[in-house]
């Protein structure tokens, strides 16, 4: 088989697994006759998708800013924050214990502290998105920046280098793998934490959109707006490989 | 603006040298000790050692596995300060890592997200005069770059990155890089231990060439004998761990050494006498 061939194939695997599943999905529905309060099937999503495509829009849009804001916040205080424990071993020793605490707390149970102290709106479901997300970029820049090569960090100060150098020269380069290998966890679960934030304190979003259908059993609905966060989701998480490619190629050893 | 030129750059090396070389040496190590750890897990790996080299003068050191090579090459650059006594550069006591070295370690240690020529270029951008410079004069050091890539046939693969180099492409790039900054000591620590036999000969005669042309003062770490007195002015023979020189030869062969010099009687005879000198303190 040709390399072209293979590389068609590959493209094409994801659309053919995705139809497939939708397919079996929908003549399941049918067979079985599965009510559609239980389980819609995809032809009944896609109904209500179309026939409430403005209110999903304006929701959609809703969560995909209070998301990218926290995440946003995310990436620049985790960066700072793991940059900071990785190059420092007191800083690493002081912060990190405070930081596993504060990763185990389920954010859910915050959702409610962040609406009491700024009211039902934009800023919980931020906050929330931005604590769930915080957390593995901190963790993965450090861990970036404490593996590098000694032999690197020996030869860097051979030759004169300052700290900041040898930051800006090994470590960030070394850490930008790491780095978005978090983005692409971190990315997924920002959207969690807004969606839930949205669920609990909010009369925006998309998650306030699937809880109102759900209390007036409009589960057809409610899959809608499952639809459309995955679809954000993935349109995101494809914008973050992309930069991947670009920034962090040399990563990828596989020719070309 | 001219790019910075080889030749040039040799030559304020050797009006430095005003004082005759043979009074004050280039390094020093005054019965230097290195503990690693402390206290009671402390371990010794080398101990009231004695070194002297000269202003351009090309070093090599043998020894038993473990017996503090490395540890002493970390010595000199000031990479590590010593427990116990003083290292001298140039006159002054090291209290810190030494600038103007170039350093070549066993692995490549090239950086992945470099391309082969960037690696090269990396000393540029740290050290200075260069540093400064390399911002209005980038063509004059790119073309450096080339040269020295070209020198050491690499002249093909300077856009590839590490991981689309062999392993003796690599050796070569990392000695480019050791060298492109004119350092004025090289530290080699077994760089041409991970090659094929026939590179590492080949690496030979290149290397031998930049010394012969720069005349640097360097000192070559390495396990293999016929090597040691194929580049080496002095091989020094250290002793099991805790490391001490237990014999400095001098290496008269007349330069450039060939590769069929390797074979010749007297070129034999020395490597022998060394061989004798390890299996001696291998089995102290
Ligand atoms: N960072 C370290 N911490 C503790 N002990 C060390 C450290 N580095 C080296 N040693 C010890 O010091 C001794 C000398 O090590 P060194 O690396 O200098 O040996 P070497 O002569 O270079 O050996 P080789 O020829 O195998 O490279 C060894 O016994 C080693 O175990
Ligand atoms: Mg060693």
């Amino acid at each position: 088989m040709s390399a072209r061939h293979k590389r068609i194939q590959q493209r094409l695997a994801p659309w053919v697994v995705t139809i497939f599943l939708i397919v079996l999905w929908e003549s399941a529905c049918r067979l079985f006759k599965i009510p559609e309060f239980v389980l819609p099937s995809p032809s009944s999503i896609a109904t209500a998708l179309f026939q409430f495509r403005n209110a999903i829009y304006e929701n959609a849009l809703w969560t995909l800013v209070t998301t990218v804001i926290g995440f946003g916040f995310a990436v620049v205080i985790g960066m700072v924050v793991g940059l900071a424990i990785g190059a420092s071993a007191l800083v690493y020793k002081g912060i990190y214990p405070i930081l596993v605490a504060f990763n185990s707390v389920p954010k859910v149970a915050l959702v409610p502290v962040f609406a009491i102290w700024f009211g039902i709106g934009a800023v919980p479901a931020v906050l929330t998105a931005f604590a769930i997300s915080v957390f593995p970029i901190i963790v993965n820049v450090a861990t970036g920046f404490a593996t590098v090569d000694p032999e690197m960090h020996d030869l860097m100060k051979s030759l004169g280098a300052t700290q900041t150098e040898i930051l800006s020269k090994v470590g960030v380069p070394r850490s930008m793998p790491y780095f978005f290998a978090s983005l692409k966890v971190s990315l997924t679960l920002a959207f969690t934490g807004s969606v839930i934030a949205e669920t609990v304190g909010s009369n925006h979003g998309i998650g306030y959109l699937m809880l109102a259908a759900s209390a007036r059993f409009q589960v057809p609905l409610v899959f809608a707006g499952i639809t459309a966060i995955a679809a954000m989701a993935v349109v995101m998480y494809s914008a973050c490989a992309m930069l991947e490619r670009r920034v962090a190629h040399w990563a990828f050893r596989n020719g070309t | 603006m001219s790019p910075p030129d080889v030749a040039e750059f040799g030559a304020s090396l050797s009006t430095a040298g005003v004082i005759p070389a043979a009074e004050t040496p280039f390094v020093e190590l005054r019965d230097v000790s290195l503990l690693y750890g402390e206290g009671e897990d402390g371990m010794m790996a080398v101990d009231h050692l004695r070194m002297t080299m000269q202003r351009g003068e090309f070093v090599a050191v043998v020894g038993p596995s473990g017996c503090g090579k490395s540890t002493l090459m970390k010595l000199v650059t000031g990479l590590l300060p010593p427990s116990a006594g003083a290292v001298l550069v140039d006159g002054a006591r090291v209290t810190q890592p030494i600038k103007d070295v170039g350093m070549a370690f066993q692995n490549a240690t090239l950086m992945p997200w470099r391309t082969t020529k960037h690696n090269v270029m990396l000393p540029l951008e740290v050290v200075q005069p260069h540093k400064a410079r390399l911002r209005s004069n980038r063509a004059g050091y790119e073309e450096l770059a080339d040269r020295m890539l070209a020198s050491v046939g690499l002249h093909d693969f300077r856009d590839r990155f590490p991981w689309q180099l062999s392993g003796g492409m690599q050796q070569r790039a990392n000695l480019c890089r050791a060298l492109i900054h004119q350092p004025k000591l090289l530290m080699l620590d077994e760089p041409f231990a991970a090659l094929d036999a026939f590179t590492r000969e080949e690496l030979w005669i290149v290397m031998q060439d930049l010394w012969l042309e720069r005349r640097f003062s360097a000192v070559l770490v390495t396990h293999d004998l016929r090597e040691a007195v194929f580049l080496a002015d002095t091989v020094h023979v250290m002793s099991n761990r805790p490391g001490k020189i237990v014999l400095s030869r001098k290496i008269d062969l007349k330069r450039p050494r060939t590769l069929e010099s390797t074979f010749e009687p007297d070129f034999i005879e020395i490597v022998h006498e060394l061989r004798a000198k390890i299996t001696e303190v291998r089995a102290s």
